[in-house]
């Protein structure tokens, strides 16, 4: 409690904090989401993946001693239940939408049983880089408290953008989500590019459950993620399937997440379960802003079942 | 099921099955809609069997308890029930839509809203007669949710937004709302430790059918999926919703008012589920607070998927799915299982469901000679 005289400052300092904080999740899910559904699949489950992700993370990182253990174990399981997605959609006349609502069902029920002997222990947390030593105000160092995965996310938006652009890899995935006729005609099959996209995006889900587990809020609980995940598939949608767009929409999603806990620490707390809800509802205006009946959207994978 | 014969040749075929040699290919298609999610339902279980097994416990005790804590007595039957009510109420609100081709997994936003606006309406008219406080919070119930899903389904229709998605955050932002009027507003004061709105009082409630403890609920529950059976499957406005679900645009072709349609169906939708909210104040808790949130929303998706969309199959599913839950407790004091055992069954179950999806019109021996 350094300094008490920034009073009203500390709501947009918590706000650019949790810009910062509370956008990795938002950030990898997203990421994750765009790879799996430029390859033309809609993946509803990650909201699953993203709390096993948190549960496994927890648990390896108990056991081990090692967090970063606790992230790849993470992304394994996010890839895993990717697989899982994939395998039940390649079957014929299977509805990726609705095995993706199963398997947000299953993953969120199975990390609460799994997940059960882990409420009460602590695991090792993920560190911190400081950047905010400069400064003698406490709230401005909280606020830069800058955690390294935040550091992989930011740098992977542009790699993806790069990649989706230049790369055989990015140009096979966009073929497959743009039109599996001519994947196949190239001699590719569009189902085991699918499998590797959700595969990959699952991987990237997990680890943005890792990081609620393990750096912030940083502890396991059945509460730790409430729509998370599927905020971060809506971000996608408007975020245009373009990987920086995802960036710059997850870090005002995390700034608007923490708005909430901001308004609190500074006493307004009258509105503070609807101010917590700010995501969702500023996902839905942004939807209901962005989205047209006239069209398809820009951008949109032409495969993609949502869409059309 | 007995006639799965090691010779495939056309005159075993026609023989084997006894008395009536087509009666296999005629009904195919239904006992194909039996047949192939009991077979998922089977597998489900016996993954779940494994998985339980893989922490030392014995799968046919699981099995046993799970029969006796959702069938085995009377007592687990009325639990059965009591839970089914809701989730045949739930169920309705993913599979009304589905008709027209819409997935909402909202139900349990709907039945949140449901909730708030029968208890607000009961609480709003203390003091007159009961039947016309009843009558009030089934309106108020029924208005609410309808017009929450309402809202996903306009925005769809208007603005092209995703309903899957849109009908989930709603889920959230309901939540919000309970929340912020159970702690704010309607708050009792004197609820301390779980903040909740003031009673509904108990003259007001419901009560439970006679010589049962299972509420009216189960009841509001078999009337509205037999009338959502009736407007689908025998009016000319169910026909027209299958058409639309079928083929937008040779409905628009015909003439069919596709947006009046969106808007009705996703009204009677969300009404269903805002009365499962109605029931579970004016029959079980009394009063709103947090507890509504119980999932049955979400399980009331699962309850859907597994009848296929149909209402009236919808019975059957949800007094099943209604058991797996109620014997959740059972497992929880005899075999030490975490609460969460359930929802992981649900969710295999779920899993098994949609890829038994993939069979259809493929078992050999319910196949025409086509």
């Amino acid at each position: 409690m350094a300094d008490g005289s920034i009073g009203l400052w500390t709501v947009p300092l918590a706000v650019l904090g949790g810009a910062i904080r509370v956008s990795t999740p938002f950030l990898f899910v997203s990421l994750g989401e765009c790879i799996t559904e430029r390859s033309g699949r809609i993946n509803l489950g990650l909201e699953g993946t993203l709390v096993m992700g948190a549960m496994s993370a927890y648990g390896i990182s108990y056991l081990t001693g090692s967090p970063w253990l606790g992230v790849l174990a993470a992304g394994i399981t996010g890839a895993l239940l990717g697989a899982l997605h994939a395998g039940i959609c390649s079957l014929p006349r299977v509805n990726d939408v609705a095995v993706g609502i199963a398997l947000m069902l299953f993953g969120t029920g199975l990390a609460f049983y799994l997940g059960k002997p882990l409420i009460e222990p602590t695991a090792p947390r993920l560190p911190a880089i400081d950047f905010g030593w400069w400064s003698d105000i406490s709230q401005v160092r909280a606020a830069l408290r800058v955690n390294v995965l935040f550091l992989i996310g930011v740098a992977l938006a542009p790699i993806l953008y790069w990649a989706f652009r230049t790369t055989r890899w990015g140009l096979l995935i966009r073929t497959a989500g743009e039109s599996s006729d001519a994947a196949r005609a190239m001699g590719h099959s569009v189902l085991l590019i699918r499998l590797r996209a959700t595969m990959v995006g699952g991987f990237l889900a997990g680890i943005g459950g890792s990081f609620l587990s393990l750096f912030y809020p940083g502890s396991w609980n059945e509460g730790l993620s409430s729509g998370q995940g599927i905020t971060a598939v809506a971000l996608v949608i408007f975020a245009r399937w373009d990987p920086l767009l995802c960036l710059w929409a997850s870090l005002a999603f995390g700034g608007a997440a923490a708005l909430g806990p901001a308004l609190q620490s500074v006493g307004v707390t009258s509105g503070y379960h609807l101010f917590n809800a700010a995501p969702y509802i500023l996902t839905l205006a942004i939807m209901i802003i962005t989205c047209s009946p006239k069209r398809t959207l820009t951008g949109a994978p032409a495969e993609l079942s949502i869409t059309r | 099921m007995t006639t799965e014969a090691a010779d495939p040749t056309e005159t075993v075929g026609a023989i084997a099955p006894a008395a009536d040699p087509g009666f296999l290919q005629r009904h195919g298609a239904t006992i194909e809609y039996i047949l192939i999610p009991g077979a998922a339902l089977a597998g489900a279980l016996v993954v779940f069997g494994i998985f339980v097994a893989m922490f030392g416990k014995n799968p046919l005790d699981l099995y046993f308890y799970m029969y006796y804590g959702a069938f085995g007595t009377w007592f687990s039957w009325q639990n059965t029930l009591t839970r089914a009510a809701p989730l045949i109420l739930t169920a309705l609100c993913t599979a009304l839509p589905a008709q027209l081709g819409m997935v909402i997994i909202g139900g349990e936003g709907a039945l949140l809203i449901g909730a708030l606006s029968a208890t607000s309406a009961a609480l709003a008219l203390q003091g007159m007669p009961p039947f016309i406080v009843q009558i009030a919070m089934v309106c108020a119930g029924v208005i609410g949710g309808g017009l929450w899903i309402m809202l996903a389904g306009a925005l769809r229709q208007y603005r092209g937004v995703n309903e899957t998605i849109s009908s989930l955050l709603l889920v959230y932002i309901a939540l919000a709302i309970l929340n912020h009027l159970v702690e704010g507003a309607m708050r009792d004061p004197a609820s301390l430790n779980k903040p909740s709105t003031r009673e509904i009082g108990a003259a007001n409630m419901i009560g439970s059918i006679p010589g049962t403890d299972v509420h009216w609920g189960l009841v509001f529950g078999l009337i509205a999926a037999t009338a959502a059976y009736i407007l689908i499957y025998h009016t000319v406005f169910g026909f027209a919703a299958r058409v639309a679900g079928g083929n937008i645009r040779a409905a628009k072709i015909v003439g069919l008012g596709v947006s009046k349609l969106i808007l009705t169906i996703c009204f009677l939708a969300g009404g269903a589920a805002g009365l499962a909210g109605m029931v579970e104040v004016a029959a079980v808790q009394g009063r709103t607070n947090a507890n509504l949130a119980a999932g049955y929303g979400f399980t009331g998706i699962l309850v859907a998927f597994l009848a296929r969309q149909n209402p009236l199959a919808i019975i059957p599913v949800a007094i099943l799915l209604g058991g797996i839950s109620a014997s959740g407790g059972l497992l929880q004091r005899r075999l030490g299982l975490p609460d969460a055992s359930v929802l992981v069954l649900q969710g295999i179950i779920f899993v098994f469901v949609l890829a038994s999806d993939a069979l259809y019109g493929r078992i050999g021996f319910l196949k025409g000679k086509s």
